[in-house]
């Protein structure tokens, strides 16, 4: 069962924060920074599981973000491990390669997301699920780092109804900034005109 | 331009804030802006303000003045505010929160509404913020939705369901009927959906459980579909078909097949298929696999199919993503009591994984390296055991240490291994040893007392290298103390001779002794041995005395009390041969015996631990001398009841005339008989007379019959009883005896 779910840049600002349990809003705040305090320290040569008050953290980092789940002890660790990949993937292709000031001036959009792929419950690592579509190749598991060309947007056939993007991965260093366009077909999804 | 450039453009402004000050000023600023936003009413901007508000609140700062905002925003016909209400909901609302319970009713409302986009919206809120009232109120509404047409409603209305029992375990039956239907879906999303909901169904209900077996089939059909189908690009990650769903399969068949033969035997093949067919060179792979193993593991599977998943485990150790020999690492501890022969096939992966660079890997690894040594390896093991403690965190010292204690002492192969073992570790990491580790050698070395020379020798090279390590100079300063002739003497059949003389030793004692680095205990260890060794040594006895006498006025009390002890010896006692006699060398201690622990009240100098030793030699003679003891501490462990045996006959209780003596007649070594008697000296018979005793657990009481219950006025007879003690295992303990009385006085 996922506990939260967090995302933090290196500095330990907060991009996005998805509570599943009851906690007080100073709670919130404390949980936030020790996640960050055990995260950031942690380098290559360190797993991407950390044992966590009585959970643990399976966490990614991509660029200068940290995106880390928090489950119960008996989860398996490798099947988020591919969760958050496929979420980073979705993110990327919904916004078109992203980078973390899409999440910034986007949150809203990102929360949505969220819930399509943890399918808005707690007890449900389903997670994932829904990054289908399409005939679209097949991924490309480049690293998280890397840089390449741009890829289009599955824009042609996606019925609007299917939120489900099917992706590669490519996520830009942070600090690029670009403008986002706003597909046709994501308009029933976010738009606040 | 349209509002939501307002939004980006705070966004940009509070970022471009330099301090921290002027970003709570910005924020102040906007936080007063929206507020009064909320204030004006209706006019088409709330939900940029309540989306303004947000991105604030999750900066950290406090926005709940927003939660009535995001109440009417729900209940808004528009779905561009409605979104953003359920989105502030989820983010202010919780359910301590009294404004949660006001959007029960627009929730309601939503779930029947045309648009599956604002279904979803509520269904989606619902199962992250919902209480327990409002899961009991809106129950119906979702089960209704389980059986919607959409599957894109049903796969929400499913994940909330789970929410709703997670709240509200009694209306698990309500969802059960829904539930089994679910599972014939094609879509993966409601399957999935279905799947979790089973789940948890059966881990609140052994009855559910129990129903849900008959769906076995069922899912091993769909697992069978997902293993072998061809690619399919709608669910494909990196090869494998839809691994999340795989997973929770997986999940739910350990569930079911746990502790339930038929179960177990309907998933037999397809475990064997899945384990022998997925390809585990990316995550997605190695996550199927794992969850595979689990499930092996977990249910009554044939010993074929264990050992297939020892092997992935196995495999898994050899793979180089550090992530993946972690876990294997994790599950090859829950099995290795049950299956120890084929996790000790991979013992030297293992080992080598001691050297990994994470420390949650080392962790793990040490764990498994201790369950794994055995009479057979434990030379090797503990030669990589010992390597790994020289270098390993500091976190893991004390555990390795205590590791290594007790594989040595269950599985040496000889004395001298087990005190070479102690004493390597004692000089790597003697700061992280355990407390009882110093009795524990002690004990040990006198066992060996072939090796006592050896022992000596050893102990007093390490002495004078280092004397930081404070166990190691306590036991080092008792051995020397003990066996300081052995060490005189020089020669030593396994050691290179070296030539001690009695300087050096003292001056190594002195040297511990000064030292601002021993702790004081282990200054009362090397006092009590310098004083052993005056009789032992034969030149520098006045050297001893000298530093003796010194310490005679040490500030530490301890210290203080000992030296004026031996400084007694000297002085007053010595014609008497009470010092020779007092220090002569300690018999082999019993290991189980009680007073091995702890010093306790019969008065052991020369029990070499920190407790306060009664003052023998004071309490002794100032006590008649019958049955005195001085000769040391393997009398005491003959003897069961000290007090009885310093005093022939004592008289226990004395109040309204009656009074009760003991009085001991007997003793062996195990056994000790007393007499009570019991007189009366009042002016009435006393009747109804009895006696009861209680004992410690190891001594047992024999009661034989009185003589009779009735106790004569005036003292003119007596009521005697014998009772029996034995102590079979002649444990030194002050026997306790409470001593019951019941009689009736006229």
């Amino acid at each position: 069962m996922i506990r939260f779910i967090l995302i933090q840049n290196r500095a330990g600002k907060t991009r996005l924060a998805k509570w599943y349990m009851q906690f007080d809003d100073d709670e919130k705040q404390k949980l936030i920074e020790e996640v960050h305090a055990v995260v950031t320290v942690r380098d290559a040569k360190h797993t991407n599981f950390v044992e966590f008050r009585n959970f643990k953290i399976i966490y990614r980092r991509y660029a200068g973000l940290y995106f880390c789940i928090c489950v119960d002890v008996t989860d398996n660790n490798l099947a988020y491990l591919e969760a958050i990949h496929n979420f980073v993937e979705v993110l990327n292709e919904y916004f078109h390669n992203v980078c973390e000031l899409d999440l910034v001036f986007n949150f809203y959009k990102v929360y949505t997301v969220v819930d399509e792929g943890a399918q808005a419950a707690p007890h449900a690592a389903v997670f994932g699920v829904t990054s289908l579509s399409i005939n679209q190749p097949p991924l490309l598991q480049a690293p998280p780092t890397s840089t390449g060309p741009t890829h289009p947007c599955c824009s042609q056939a996606i019925h609007p109804q299917t939120f489900h993007l099917f992706f590669k991965i490519h996520v830009h260093d942070e600090g690029c900034c670009h403008s986002f366009h706003i597909h046709k077909f994501i308009k029933p999804l976010w738009l606040l005109t | 331009m349209t509002p939501s450039v307002r939004l980006q453009e705070m966004i940009r402004v509070i970022r471009s804030a330099r301090t921290q000050g002027e970003e709570r000023g910005i924020i102040q600023r906007e936080c007063a802006d929206i507020r009064s936003q909320f204030r004006q009413g209706d006019n088409g901007e709330r939900s940029h303000s309540l989306a303004k508000l947000l991105y604030v609140h999750m900066l950290g700062y406090p926005a709940h003045f927003g939660q009535m905002e995001c109440v009417r925003l729900i209940a808004s016909p528009r779905y561009s505010e409605k979104r953003i209400g359920y989105l502030g909901a989820m983010m202010l609302l919780d359910e301590k929160q009294d404004a949660s319970l006001l959007i029960t009713n627009s929730i309601k409302n939503d779930l029947s509404h045309s648009s599956q986009y604002v279904q979803s919206l509520a269904l989606c809120t619902l199962a992250c913020m919902g209480s327990a009232e409002m899961c009991r109120d809106l129950a119906p509404e979702i089960e209704r939705l389980l059986r919607a047409s959409h599957s894109y409603i049903k796969k929400k209305a499913t994940l909330c369901a789970v929410h709703i029992i997670r709240k509200v375990p009694e209306l698990a039956e309500l969802f059960t009927p829904s539930a089994r239907t679910l599972l014939s879906e094609k879509n993966h999303g409601v399957l999935h959906g279905a799947v979790v909901l089973i789940t948890e169904l059966c881990e609140r209900n052994p009855d559910t459980l129990v129903q849900f077996r008959k769906a076995v089939p069922e899912l091993v059909q769909i697992m069978k579909g997902l293993v072998t189908s061809s690619y399919s690009p709608e669910h494909n990650v990196a090869g494998i078909s839809d691994p999340f769903l795989q997973v929770r399969i997986l999940r739910l068949l350990r569930i079911l097949g746990h502790n339930n033969d038929t179960a177990s035997d309907a998933m037999n093949d397809l475990l064997a298929q899945v384990a022998t067919n997925t390809d585990s060179s990316k995550t997605a792979g190695s996550a199927v696999l794992y969850e595979t193993v689990l499930t092996i593991m977990d249910i009554n599977s044939e010993s074929g199919l264990r050992v297939l998943a020892v092997n992935i485990l196995g495999r898994f150790l050899l793979n180089n993503d550090r992530n993946i020999r972690y876990i294997s690492m994790t599950s090859l501890q829950k099995i290795v009591q049950t299956d120890h022969n084929a996790v000790q096939r991979h013992r030297g992966t293992i080992v080598d994984c001691l050297k990994d660079q994470d420390t949650s890997v080392k962790r793990r690894a040490l764990e498994l390296s201790l369950a794994l040594v055995s009479a057979v390896n434990i030379r090797s093991m503990m030669k990589e055991l010992l390597i790994f403690l020289s270098v390993c965190p500091p976190e893991l010292r004390s555990q390795t240490a205590s590791g290594i204690f007790n594989a040595a002492e269950r599985y040496s192969p000889s004395k001298r291994w087990h005190i070479d073992t102690i004493l390597h570790v004692l000089t790597t990491a003697g700061g992280d040893v355990r407390d009882e580790t110093v009795p524990n050698l002690i004990q040990l070395i006198t066992t060996a007392s072939e090796l006592h020379c050896y022992t000596v020798h050893k102990l007093y090279r390490a002495l004078i290298k280092d004397i930081a390590q404070q166990s190691l100079v306590q036991v080092a300063c008792w051995c020397i103390g003990e066996y300081g002739d052995l060490l005189l003497k020089g020669e030593c059949e396994e050691i290179e001779p070296v030539q001690v003389t009695e300087d050096d030793i003292l001056d190594a004692l002195e040297t511990v002794l000064q030292s601002h680095m021993s702790s004081p205990a282990t200054r009362g260890f090397a006092l009590t041995a310098t004083m052993k060794l005056s009789t032992r040594i034969t030149d520098n006895v006045d050297r001893i005395r000298s530093i003796v006498s010194i310490y005679g006025s040490c500030i530490d009390l301890e210290l203080q009390q000992r030296a004026v002890e031996y400084n007694a010896l000297f002085k007053k006692y010595d014609h008497m041969r009470y010092r020779s006699a007092v220090l002569e060398r300690m018999p082999v201690m019993d290991k189980n015996s009680p007073g091995h622990t702890n010093g306790d009240t019969s008065g052991e100098i020369k029990e070499p631990d920190t407790s306060k030793p009664k003052p023998v030699e004071a309490g002794l003679l100032s006590e008649p001398a019958s049955q005195v003891i001085i000769t040391g501490y393997s009398e005491m462990q003959k003897h069961c009841c000290v007090y009885v045996h310093v005093v022939p006959t004592v008289s226990v209780y004395e109040k309204n005339g009656l009074s009760l003596k003991i009085q001991c007649d007997k003793q062996t070594e195990t056994e000790v008989t007393v007499t009570l008697i019991a007189s009366n000296s009042t002016q009435n018979d006393i009747t109804n007379f009895t006696l009861q005793a209680a004992v410690p657990k190891s001594v047992q009481l024999q009661m034989k019959a009185p003589s009779g219950n009735v106790i004569p006025a005036h003292g003119l007879g007596q009521v005697t009883q014998t009772v029996l003690l034995n102590n079979p295992n002649k444990a030194s303990l002050p026997c306790f005896r409470f001593v019951q009385l019941s009689f009736l006085l006229n």
